[in-house]
């Protein structure tokens, strides 16, 4: 029920949308997309992930040796303190935004809820890759996500972050000790992998597929911004112009 | 076989031990158990007044390092004890009798001790071609495995053979050689991985089962608490080095030499579990870190197939090609990136080409 309304309200034409919302006192054609919490929790998660990167990067790698007495330097621990406390922000941000996901509109939760057993979401998604593909040239006129880039969040975002949160707190509660909540409450990863250089190696693979994302993320963004005609700055002032 | 009723006290007095050495082994039993000053006497009369635990050790696939670290135990009384200790009824590597006789001896031992005995298993049963490539007394090491764990109050697996599947295991283990829990799942198995376990820990895990008649705490993965609930790296004497991010980059340069971290050089301390950062080896004297070497995370799971001892990261193989993480995820963000960049040239000349078709619709820029 609630995915239907998501369904044939994400895709409803620019028409309708205009009628829905000259009560909130949006005169020209767009849409009032995200909401508040939404795009809060859309850029400190950016912020978040970029910390998480960079120093998840420099601890799978190591840093130059730093000359002195051991005693006298702290880089390596302050590097983890960085992503320790980045991965604690960008979780409790995860958090929150499921909790969004639900009590928010419509578009809150089409990152966390695809309806992959319609038919014509699938149909939708075809008609994307045709777009995509250059057969197709008819602009995106999606409210919030278009099909593919919904399916696409869900794969490679919602998910990846998700496994990234939970080897994430098993591999901290290693650290952290076999009496630590963390580990509690995550130590079964190390039932799937025994060997926890296995989860140390897939949490990196997760950095990478979090980097593809954001290319792919980043670049279909400023294209739709060009081609379809569509802000990309529904993710700042939360609405949506359709400037032809 | 009168060992049932004897106790390890007799047993060690009658060799000529003192009353004082037993109580100062007791005592650092007790410590290295991590256990209380009271303990002491409580593994003194446990020793004292409880019968020898009967304990039948079996060989299957191995090195027998696992035998040769646990009569090293550093503290020369335990070497002497140990064997007295635990009444050792069977083990084919170190006692006397030989062939039929020594079967015979298993036989008696479980029967006699029906429900009562430990089993320690030392290496590993091989599986394929019904389990021919490891032949123990005329049969496959597997059906003993079997008919002796029934029979078993508990099963030992000694070192990471027995424990994980170690070398015999590794890709692509053309004998099916498996880890004791894989073939015996109604028993209480203590892991005691690595390759081999420390002396102590072999030697304090006997010990306490001996002095409390029950198993020691288990972790989530069936390894005693008390010796693997830390990493390497959680006690590691270079650990301040890691902090301060000070890291050895090449053998033998000048922060090799000063003793720093070794995680640029691929140690596994951090993901290890196992005992040597605190209990060391050889009667405390070093252990590998120590040695200038890295841990080469030798009790845990699969650690033969993890790519080189050298690297931080592990080589994946599922996709067809040996790389790591890094590696791997280079070529996907460098094949994405190249993707995204003709895409978005093809955008850019498909838009030029189209430019009759839009400046025919009113600009509405802004």
């Amino acid at each position: 029920m609630f995915v239907r309304d998501m369904r044939n309200e994400a895709r409803q034409p620019p028409a309708a949308v205009d009628a829905a919302l000259t009560e909130r006192g949006i005169g020209h054609r767009g849409a009032y997309v995200y909401d508040a919490p939404v795009r809060l929790w859309h850029w400190v998660n950016a912020a978040a992930i970029l910390m998480l990167a960079l120093t998840g990067y420099l601890i799978g790698t190591g840093t130059p040796a730093m000359s002195g007495q051991a005693s006298g330097n702290f880089l390596f621990g302050y590097i983890r303190l960085a992503h320790f406390s980045a991965g604690y922000v960008l979780s409790v941000g995860f958090v929150l935004r499921i909790y969004s996901a639900l009590i928010g509109n419509r578009h809150a939760a089409q990152i966390f809820c695809v309806p992959l057993w319609r038919g014509c979401f699938w149909h939708e998604v075809h008609q994307e890759i045709r777009r995509y593909g250059f057969l197709a040239v008819e602009p995106d006129r999606s409210v919030g996500h278009n099909p593919l880039a919904q399916l696409a969040m869900f794969l490679m975002f919602t998910q990846t972050i998700t496994f990234m949160i939970v080897t994430g707190f098993a591999l901290y509660g290693q650290g952290a000790g076999s009496d630590s909540w963390q580990d509690r409450l995550f130590g079964w990863v190390f039932s799937i992998w025994p060997n926890s250089q296995d989860v140390h190696t897939w949490h990196h693979l997760g950095l990478w597929v979090i980097l593809v994302f954001v290319l792919v993320h980043i670049y279909a963004v400023i294209r739709e911004d060009i081609m379809s005609r569509r802000s990309i700055s529904s993710m700042i002032s939360g609405e949506r112009e359709f400037r032809d | 076989m009168s060992g049932a009723t004897e106790t390890l006290y007799s047993v060690i007095r009658r060799q000529g031990i003192t009353r004082r050495s037993f109580h100062k082994f007791c005592s650092l039993t007790a410590a290295s158990l991590g256990l209380g000053s009271l303990a002491a006497s409580t593994i003194a009369d446990a020793l004292e007044t409880k019968p020898r635990v009967p304990v039948i050790w079996l060989h299957g696939l191995e090195c027998t390092c696992c035998s040769e670290s646990f009569i090293r135990s550093a503290h020369p009384l335990i070497k002497d004890t140990l064997l007295s200790m635990i009444s050792l009824d069977y083990d084919d590597t170190i006692m006397a009798a030989a062939g039929e006789q020594a079967e015979a001896i298993l036989e008696e031992a479980r029967a006699k001790y029906k429900g009562k005995y430990v089993l320690a298993v030392e290496g590993n049963p091989p599986l394929k071609q019904g389990g021919m490539f490891c032949i123990d007394g005329g049969k496959p090491f597997v059906e003993k495995l079997r008919s002796m764990a029934e029979e078993s109050m508990a099963i030992i697996a000694w070192g990471t053979c027995a424990s994980w599947g170690c070398v015999q295991a590794a890709k692509p283990n053309p004998t099916g050689a498996a880890p004791i829990d894989q073939v015996i799942k109604n028993k209480p198995i203590i892991k005691v991985p690595g390759c081999p376990p420390i002396a102590e820990v072999m030697s304090g895990l006997v010990t306490f089962i001996t002095t409390f008649g029950k198993l020691p705490e288990l972790d989530r993965q069936g390894r005693p608490k008390m010796f693997y609930s830390e990493r390497i790296h959680d006690k590691c004497y270079r650990r301040s080095h890691f902090d301060a991010g000070q890291f050895v980059e090449e053998w033998d340069d000048e922060c090799a030499r000063k003793g720093y971290c070794l995680y640029k050089m691929g140690c596994k301390g951090p993901t290890t579990y196992n005992a040597c950062s605190a209990l060391r080896w050889n009667g405390g004297v070093s252990f590998p870190i120590q040695s200038g070497h890295g841990c080469l995370s030798c009790s845990e799971d699969g650690f033969w197939d993890k790519g080189s001892f050298y690297d931080r990261l592990t080589t994946i193989k599922q996709f067809g090609i040996e790389k790591n993480a890094d590696q791997i995820g280079m070529a996907a963000a460098g094949v994405v990136g190249l993707t995204v960049a003709a895409h978005a040239a093809v955008t850019a000349v498909k838009r030029l080409t189209n430019k009759p078709d839009r400046t025919a619709r009113p600009s509405k820029r802004n």
